[in-house]
Order: structure tokens, then C-alpha cells, then sequence
């Protein structure tokens, strides 16, 4: 343990620039705007650079106590950050994605009115987001929990005059704040049980306890609660509902909240918390079924997307489950690898989108695109770069961590294998059959986007400030949006070579050896190389394959997927409708508990209880004061008949008491 | 030959029951004044029957001290009635009810 006492700075910075910017934005001209959100997101940057140059193995973790906060008893929690190789790798992804994203919503972002506002809530998510990754306890992480889902609340509703954003915002918190509750339990059975909230104190604990192989203990509670905030925040099924209407926010901030680093807390406190979970067999597995199932659900469901960021959302949520199936199965340094590829290369994706629609006025119907390659080419090449990462082309980034995954997930059992496979082939599919809708074929939206500026001004999509550029023409963007994709692309190209020769599981692995049991058992596998590369001639295969197919489907053939669209009928519905979840929560939470609170809680209890027995008795005090007014007549006489009579009855009870 | 006790208390409650009824029924303020009066000895012939039954001095003191109140209270009663009668140009307490509700 090593202090260092510019821990603390990293997250303080952009709360420096959040505030300067929230509360005198409003009257700065955008330069200074710019100008305070860049230096202070990018200063913050820079230290976690300067801080990552500085850090050896040999002396981490590092921390550092900035204040006191709690104490009370036995108990305490202070606000302390804590740096050890898994916050590293967050801290860097976080910082250098994100100041990447908002030197990217520059660009973006510059025409609309609340550009200060963004901004500030920009910077305000940087905050929250570091402090969650550098918490030394599990109370000051769960400070950065929270604070990112407001920031997400926030920039989801960021165009909040339409109601469809708004709701998306609501939507986002109500969800999270499911997961929140289960994660707030957790937190309360360790410090029932353990006194503290503390990371260090907490795992010593944890590791005196035996591992509970049978039955359900207060190890697997916790673990299981954990991962119930962890599905809220990471959008894993049954709570993932939120992340596809979060699509409503503005482009960067899909890329940066809801692809690259906010959804991906769940994973980190699922990593962070190894030490619970390896003691834990139960909660393992439920967090690597729950994983499995969530990568495939989420990918058959962007199959049928037409929405260039619905499919990227579902694709976000599909790619999640893949580093839960990680961590499930043990293998939570493949988990986090594929957090870091996967920011580069779904930020990416999300920028590219972005510029898509920035570039061709704010549509978002991929029916509406195509032929973007000769319009775009730097979006397009960028995006492709993507594609193939995330698909798992070698030699592209998603290749490295996917397979890690797929590798480590057969060594549990092959059915999370096979699943991770098709989830593979699918993912392949619906990334090309993007690519192929978006920058194949001929450009479908001239026509149509001289009659539909308007009609996209009323729907409102997403950048609806950009609509009165007066678009003829699809245009590449300017530089200041495309120098972050060609960043995030060569990330994304050479990022998965810091997995060569398991150098980035080394690098964790002080990190993850309280989860010792599982990863040894990874380990002994490990040594069976030919397995391992039949696997990985497997899953680039199917990779090539669902390429090979949306190649046919929309590139050669484009009639034929229509047809088969019709011939699948119910089936086909039922995907794009995304398997009417929405609709079947509706049904079973929301409607029943609008009308249980209607019903019950509004008009039985509040109007019938509570407002009721204020009412009666109010009433009753001046129905009894009316009768009794009468009293006071002012008639002299009849006062002292009432003293006469007191006094009678006085004397009357004193004899009587006498007599008995 | 002695007076029994209850004698006195007889006597002291109907003087005092007639201050009652008079304080009640009458109207002019003299005359409820009066009954007051009657109250008070009425009051006064209880103590003093007990301080004779008993041979204690203080309920006779108690007894002195009624009278001087209520020469005191006669004093000032009638002063106000004086003035009741010198704005109000009656003595009926039934009219002076300027505090009613």
C-alpha cells in the first residue's frame, strides 16, 4: 500500500469543469465553454497518465484518504481513493474515451442551444465515473453509482421538451434504481456482517470464510444482490429494458454513458467484488447463465433493428453479457479485457453513427442510408475497423478479448461456449448487415429527404438541431468529430495486443487472486493449446460466416431478406418487436402498480387515511366549539348559574366520595 | 343549654343557598350585591361555629379577614355600580352585556 496524493485530483477536475460551466455557462460564449470542458476532462486525462507512468506492480495498490466521513462506532468509511491494476485500466479507459467523446461532441453538439448545459453534464458523468472507479469502499463507489445514473438520467433527457426523451430518462433511472436497491442490500449485509465497506477489510474477511458449495450462505446473498445492481447498470437481463429508449440522449453520449464506460460498472464491481464471488459457486454461475442468455437474447434482437442505434444498443447490451459470461465463468481478466476492446470499439461505432446521422441530417432509419461510403469515407473506413472488431476478425481488438472469453467459458462447460459462438455468428451478422444498409448500395434517402427535413423536424430525432442545415447532400463531418474516430479506430485495430501471451491477465492478476479456486482451474486447461486454437478457428469461422451471410442478404440479394421476413411471420414479429418485453413489463409491473397506487395508495389510504382523519377531526373540533360557544352568552347570570351548578357538582362528587 | 353544631351549619346553609338563589333570580346589580353579602356571611357563620366547636382562634381570624374584604369589595362593587348606573342608566345586568359574543 502506497500513498499517492494526486489519487483524488483525477475525478475533482471534472467536477471543476462541471461546475464552472453549469453555473456560468449560460452567460460564456461556446469557445469558453469549450475550452473549460476540454482542459478539465483532458487535465484529468493527462494525471491518470502521468499516474498510470508512475505505477509499478511492486508498490500498488496505491491510496489515498482525502477526509473523514462516517464514524460511528466500530464503523467507519472515509472518502478514500484506492488504485490498484483493475482501476488502472479503468481509469485510462475512462479518461481517454471519454476526452476523446468530448472532443468529439464538440463537433457534434455545437449548433444546439443547451451546448453548456452538455458540457456540464459531461464533465459532471467524468466526475462520477472516476470516483466510482477509484473508490477505495464500497460507500464512496456506490456514490459514483448513483451519480452516474443521474448524469445518465440527465443526458438521455438532455431534449427533454420531447416527451419520448423524457420518458426515456425516467425509464433509465426507475430501472437503475431497481438494481440499486439489491446493490444497497449487499451493502448492508457486509456491514452486518463483515463492519465494513471497505474493500481491503472486507476480502480478508471473505477469504477466513469457507467456500459455500452447498446451499445458499451470506456469501452467495451478497454476490447475488451485487449482481442485481450490476444487471440495473449494465443492462443484463431481466433489467436491460432501459438501454435500448436510452438511445433517445444525444450520439456521445450513447457512445460514452451507454457503450464505452457507464454500463460497464457492472462488470467492474462484479471484478472488483471477485473475491465474493469466487467464495460463492452459486452466484457465479447465475452471473455467467445470466450473461450467456443476455448475449444471445440481446443479439437476435439487433438482427432485426432498423434503427442504426437501436441495433448498436442491442449490440452494447449482447457484448455486456459476454464479459458477465466472462466473469461468471471465472475469468474476470478476460471480462475486463473485453470492457477495455470494447470501449474502443463500441465508442467507436457509436461516433461513427453519430456521424452518419450528423451527415446525412439527422436520420436514423438505416432503410434511409446506404451508399454512405463514397459520402463518408473516413466514417465509413473507421466504422469498418469496428465492425471487424467487434465481430472478431483477427487481428482487430474484439478478436483478442472475445476469444478469451469463448476460450475460458468452454473450460467451464461448453454450453456457454456454444452459446458465445452463435451469439458470434449473430453479432456478425447484424454488424455487417448494418454496414452493408448504412454504406452499401445506392443512397435511399435523397429522395425522400427533401420531403422528410420537415417530418424529421416534428419527429424530433435524435439531432434535430442539425436539421435546418438545409441537407441535400450526405457530407463527411469535420475534423474535430473525425480525429476521435481514427483515435478509437487505431485503438481498436491495435488494442488487442496488450492480450498477446496473456500479458494483460498477468498484469490483473494480483488483482483477482483472492478468486483463486476458479482461475487455477482455468489455468491447468490453459495448457491445452491445440483446443484452444480449434476453438478460435471455430469462432473466427462463424464470424466470417454471418459476414458471408449479410453480404448475400443485403448486399446481393436485397429482396430476399423481405421475403424471408414474411415467410418467418410470427417469429419475425415477435424479434422485431423485441420479443414484446416492454409490453409484457407493462403488463406485469407497471400497469399494476400505477393502478395499486392509484386505487390503494392515493385514494384508500392517502385521500381515505391520512387526509381523512386530518379533515374529521378538524370537523369534529368545530362542531364540539359550536355547541359549546352557546356557553359564554355574556349573560352575567347565567355565568354564575354555571359557576353555582360546577360548584354543586363539585360538593355532590366530595360527599359522595365522603360517603363511600 | 348549648346549641348543637349542625344548628349553625343549618342556618349557614340556608343563608347561603338564598345568596345563591338571589345572585340567580335577581336583576339590579344592589340587589345581587346584597346576596353576595348574604354568601359571604353565610360563610362567616360556618367558621365560626367550627372555631367555637373547636376552640380554635384561627377560624375567627379567617373570620375577620372576610369582613374587612368585604368591606373593601363593598367599597369599590358599589363605586362600580355607581359607574355602571352613570353610563349605562341602568341597573339591570341583564343590559350591561357589552362582552357578549
Amino acid at each position: 500500500m502506497t500513498p499517492n496524493p494526486y489519487l483524488w485530483l483525477v475525478p475533482i477536475l471534472p467536477l471543476a469543469g462541471a461546475a464552472i460551466n453549469g453555473f456560468f455557462g449560460r452567460r460564456s460564449s461556446k469557445k469558453a465553454i469549450t475550452a473549460v470542458a476540454l482542459v478539465f476532462c483532458g487535465l484529468a486525462f493527462f494525471l491518470a497518465l502521468v499516474i498510470a507512468a508512475g505505477f509499478s506492480s511492486s508498490s500498488a495498490p496505491y491510496y489515498f484518504n482525502l477526509a473523514h466521513w462516517i464514524r460511528a462506532g466500530s464503523f467507519s468509511v472515509d472518502f478514500e481513493f484506492y488504485l490498484d491494476q483493475l482501476s488502472l485500466v479503468m481509469l485510462l479507459v475512462v479518461t481517454g474515451v471519454g476526452f476523446l467523446i468530448h472532443i468529439y461532441s464538440v463537433g457534434y453538439m455545437w449548433d444546439d442551444d443547451g451546448y453548456y448545459r452538455f458540457m456540464a453534464y459531461m464533465n459532471l458523468f467524468m466526475f462520477f465515473m472516476l470516483t466510482l472507479v477509484l473508490a477505495k469502499n464500497y460507500l464512496v463507489m456506490f456514490i459514483g453509482w448513483e451519480g452516474v445514473g443521474l448524469a445518465s438520467y440527465l443526458l438521455i433527457g438532455f431534449w427533454f421538451t420531447k416527451d419520448s426523451a423524457a420518458a426515456a430518462g425516467k425509464k433509465a433511472f426507475i430501472v437503475n434504481r431497481i438494481g440499486d436497491f439489491g446493490f444497497l442490500i449487499a451493502l448492508f449485509l457486509m456491514i452486518k456482517h463483515f463492519g465494513s465497506l471497505d474493500f481491503t477489510h472486507v476480502f480478508t474477511a471473505v477469504q477466513s470464510l469457507p467456500t459455500e458449495t452447498a446451499g445458499v450462505g451470506i456469501l452467495t446473498a451478497i454476490g447475488l444482490l451485487l449482481m442485481v445492481g450490476a444487471a440495473g447498470k449494465s443492462a443484463q437481463i431481466p433489467l436491460y429494458v432501459w438501454l435500448p429508449d436510452a438511445m433517445e440522449g444525444p450520439t456521445p453520449v450513447s457512445a460514452l454513458i451507454h457503450a464505452a464506460t457507464m454500463v460497464t460498472a457492472g462488470v467492474y464491481m462484479v471484478a472488483r467484488s471477485s473475491a465474493i464471488f469466487d467464495r460463492a459457486p452459486t452466484a457465479m454461475m447465475v452471473v455467467a447463465i445470466i450473461g450467456t442468455l443476455t448475449a444471445l437474447f440481446a443479439a437476435t434482437i439487433g438482427i432485426a433493428q432498423t434503427d442504426i442505434k437501436k441495433v448498436l444498443a442491442y449490440s452494447t447490451v449482447s457484448q455486456l453479457g459476454y464479459m458477465f459470461m466472462a466473469c461468471g465463468v471465472g475469468a474476470f481478466s478476460a471480462g475486463i479485457f473485453h470492457l477495455m476492446t470494447h470501449a474502443f470499439f463500441k465508442g467507436l461505432l457509436f461516433l461513427a453513427a453519430g456521424s452518419v446521422i450528423h451527415g446525412i441530417g439527422g436520420e436514423q432509419d438505416m432503410r434511409k442510408m446506404g451508399g454512405l461510403r463514397v459520402y463518408m469515407p473516413w466514417t465509413f473506413m473507421t466504422m469498418g475497423i469496428a465492425t471487424l472488431a467487434i465481430t472478431g476478425i483477427p487481428p482487430f481488438a474484439g478478436f483478442w478479448s472475445k476469444d478469451e472469453i469463448l476460450w475460458r467459458a468452454f473450460g467451464a462447460s461448453w454450453v456457454y461456449w456454444l452459446i458465445g459462438v452463435v451469439t458470434a455468428f449473430i453479432t456478425s451478422f447484424y454488424m455487417f448487415r448494418l454496414m452493408y444498409m448504412t454504406f452499401g448500395g445506392e443512397y435511399r434517402g435523397a429522395v425522400a429527404q427533401k420531403a422528410m427535413v420537415h417530418k424529421a423536424d416534428a419527429h424530433g430525432h435524435d439531432d434535430h438541431g442539425h436539421d435546418d442545415h438545409g441537407h441535400g447532400e450526405p457530407h463527411e463531418s469535420p475534423w474535430v468529430m473525425l480525429g476521435p474516430l481514427v483515435i478509437l479506430a487505431v485503438l481498436s485495430v491495435v488494442g488487442g495486443f496488450v492480450g498477446y501471451g496473456n500479458r494483460f491477465e498477468h498484469f490483473l492478476a494480483p488483482v483477482f487472486q483472492g478468486a483463486g479456486a476458479v482461475a487455477r482451474e482455468g489455468a491447468r486447461e490453459a495448457g491445452d493449446s491445440t483446443i484452444e486454437y480449434l476453438l478460435m478457428a471455430v469462432s473466427v469461422s462463424v464470424a466470417g460466416l454471418g459476414w458471408l451471410l449479410a453480404y448475400l442478404l443485403y448486399s446481393r440479394l436485397p429482396q430476399l431478406p423481405a421475403r424471408i421476413a414474411a415467410s418467418l411471420g410470427g417469429l419475425y414479429r415477435a424479434v422485431a418487436n423485441k420479443y414484446y418485453i416492454d409490453e409484457l413489463y407493462a403488463v406485469l409491473f407497471v400497469k399494476p402498480l400505477i393502478e395499486g397506487s392509484t386505487t390503494i395508495l392515493w385514494h384508500d389510504v392517502d385521500q381515505g387515511v391520512i387526509d381523512a382523519s386530518v379533515n374529521e377531526s378538524a370537523h369534529a373540533a368545530r362542531e364540539v366549539s359550536d355547541s359549546l360557544r352557546h356557553m359564554q352568552s355574556g349573560n352575567l347570570r347565567s355565568y354564575a348559574g354555571w359557576v353555582a351548578a360546577g360548584g354543586a357538582v363539585a360538593i355532590a362528587y366530595m360527599v359522595w366520595m365522603g360517603v363511600r | 343549654m348549648e346549641i348543637p353544631l349542625s344548628c349553625y351549619l343549618v342556618l349557614s346553609g340556608i343563608l347561603f343557598v338564598c345568596g345563591v338563589l338571589g345572585f340567580l333570580i335577581k336583576r339590579n346589580i344592589i340587589t345581587i350585591f346584597m346576596s353576595i353579602e348574604l354568601m359571604l356571611n353565610g360563610v362567616n357563620l360556618s367558621f365560626v361555629a367550627f372555631a367555637a366547636q373547636w376552640h380554635a382562634l384561627s377560624g375567627q381570624v379567617f373570620v375577620f379577614f372576610v369582613m374587612v374584604v368585604a368591606a373593601a369589595e363593598a367599597a369599590v362593587g358599589l363605586a362600580i355600580i355607581i359607574a355602571v348606573y352613570r353610563t349605562r342608566e341602568t341597573l339591570n345586568v341583564d343590559r350591561v352585556n357589552l362582552l357578549k359574543l
